[in-house]
């Protein structure tokens, strides 16, 4: 069953002579437990596709299905708490002010939830912080910590989908470990769908099943994790982020794939 | 590989403490190492004390700090005695620092052009007619193809893999026998990574200088510096070859190499790295 459904899917900022197509006509679909990755580089639109998918972006055009429901340009309350966004700064994303358990209530009223105290500690045990830690203030935790807050806020509201936008690269590799065993672990124990946008491949073959390479607003190729793992993908762009993926290649001993975009 | 014996610095037993209200915080602690002509890599986490070390070397340390080590030799330069004066004749013309993100660390206010001359106008009293033209011939060398319009730009004019062209180009022009480079391109998206690495990468084998690389990207250090520096809370754990990384013996490079997801060697679960406190000792 497919969890979501984007058909000619296109996304603008601005109005009228100014308007500026972030994303042009973009057609994908998602299976109900899978994770798709979108990766590409910083103005490609990956984000722009995660607003429009979270309801934050109006501005689309094109059909979008989520969970079997056609979605219009306003969206009930239900609809919007289907999916969930993780932002890539757990230091910008948290009100600094706030304690954690006062960020993880904000949803429950939003969306009028009963049985709060409880939800809160149980989203706190999911993604394995101690429940002491509703009393504290984000500048009182370290990076993963918060990462992991950032997270029980998203799925405070019990959702299908997760939109994670770049969860990891704000952190330490072995932090970053962590967060995706975490995701991992979520992902199995309460059926749920990721989309994940990353510029790392390498962490894209970790977690996603297929990925979509995106160049100035378009998709230029579909890849499996096993074309990746087996280095089997077409397009040569693909190639160059898989390279960039692994380091540096020195211009002295590459050969092939001189061909860099301007 | 570069000639290892032909030392342009060496610093032994340097730490770096900050006063703080709840006591003394040690940033960097006992650090010894030593670069040749070579691109040595320094690799931790956040608070490791790399970006401490890199600042410690040339004296920008905050105003509070306490620099101390039993040696600190810089050519024929002493920096644990060297007076002011001598730091700001040495910064910027013989040790050069390239800064992470072009957008903070460019003079808003002006021109990419005037930025650049002003190095050798101010260290090698230049004429403003000749520091033009080598500031030319110099943007030129990063391969930025119409240096005359860059030139008159300002820096929010340019993209990030520009300016941080713009940098190397700026820390450069002077010569300098030493470059301490700080997460130079992790503002960088990859392909641009690529092309701003490989021109630093030429630079430093042609000039045949030094470049201290801080990074936090193990894949990138690997693959680009001849030696690697791994700190871990402000000490140095291990020091080994680049190329035999794979090999790293301490747990905390092992723990840190199997953190790491990896194209060609997918894991289902990654290692989380267990913190040992016995690494806090010695």
């Amino acid at each position: 069953m497919s969890m979501i459904k984007a058909h000619h899917l296109a996304v603008s900022y601005g109005h009228g002579e100014a308007a500026l197509k972030v994303v042009k006509d973009v057609s994908f679909e998602v299976q109900k437990g899978e994770t798709f990755g979108l990766v590409g580089e910083s103005g490609c639109g990956k984000s722009t596709i995660l607003g429009a998918l979270a309801g934050r972006n109006k501005q689309w055009t094109g059909t979008l299905e989520i969970d079997g429901e056609e979605i219009g340009q306003k969206r009930t309350r239900s609809q919007l708490a289907k999916q969930q966004l993780v932002f890539q700064d757990p230091f910008g994303s948290i009100h600094p002010r706030h304690t954690i358990g006062r960020t993880l209530l904000e949803p429950l009223e939003i969306h009028g939830k009963d049985r709060r105290q409880e939800r809160i500690e149980k989203v706190l045990t999911d993604v394995g912080l101690p429940l002491n830690f509703r009393y504290r203030y984000p500048h009182q935790l370290s990076g993963g910590q918060r990462q992991r807050v950032a997270i029980a806020r998203a799925l405070i509201l019990e959702p299908k989908i997760l939109l994670l936008d770049e969860p990891t690269s704000a952190l330490d590799v072995s932090i970053q470990a962590e967060i995706l065993n975490l995701l991992k672990d979520l992902r199995e124990r309460e059926q749920l769908t990721y989309i994940l946008v990353s510029h790392d491949l390498a962490v894209v073959a970790h977690l996603c099943d297929r990925v979509a390479i995106m160049q100035s607003g378009g998709f230029v190729e579909v890849a499996t994790r096993q074309q990746l793992l087996e280095n089997t993908v077409e397009h040569p762009y693909t190639r160059i982020l898989m390279d960039g993926s692994r380091g540096y290649v020195s211009e002295r001993r590459k050969s092939d794939s001189a061909a860099l975009p301007a | 590989m570069a000639n290892t014996s032909d030392t342009i610095l060496t610093v032994e037993s340097m730490s770096v403490e900050f006063p703080t209200l709840s006591g003394v915080t040690t940033a960097v602690r006992d650090v010894s190492f030593s670069v040749g002509r070579e691109k040595i890599g320094i690799i931790g986490e956040s608070g490791s004390g790399k970006s401490t070390t890199g600042r410690a070397i040339m004296r920008l340390q905050p105003p509070q700090a306490i620099v101390e080590a039993s040696r600190m030799q810089f050519e024929d330069i002493d920096l644990l005695t060297a007076t002011e004066e001598e730091m700001r004749a040495i910064r910027g013309r013989r040790i050069a620092m390239i800064l992470q993100d072009p957008k903070y660390s460019l003079n808003p206010v002006m021109t990419v052009g005037e930025q650049i001359s002003e190095t050798v106008i101010l260290h090698e009293r230049a004429t403003p007619k000749e520091a033009r033209s080598r500031t030319l011939a110099m943007l030129e060398r990063v391969n930025i193809r119409d240096p005359e319009r860059v030139f008159d730009l300002y820096p929010h004019e340019v993209s990030g893999g520009m300016g941080q062209r713009i940098m190397i180009s700026m820390m450069l022009i002077a010569q300098p026998s030493l470059i301490i480079a700080d997460e130079p391109t992790s503002a960088l998206d990859v392909t641009v990574r690529q092309q701003v690495l490989s021109i630093l990468d030429d630079l430093v084998v042609e000039r045949n200088i030094g470049l201290i690389f801080i990074s936090h990207d193990l894949n990138l250090v690997r693959s680009f510096c001849d030696r690697v520096i791994i700190m871990y809370a402000g000490r140095v754990v291990e020091t080994i070859a680049a190329a035999d990384l794979d090999q790293a013996q301490h747990p905390y490079t092992r723990g840190l190499l199997n953190a790491l997801p990896s194209l060609d060697n997918p894991k289902d679960r990654l290692e989380v790295l267990r913190r040992d406190p016995a690494w806090l000792e010695n």
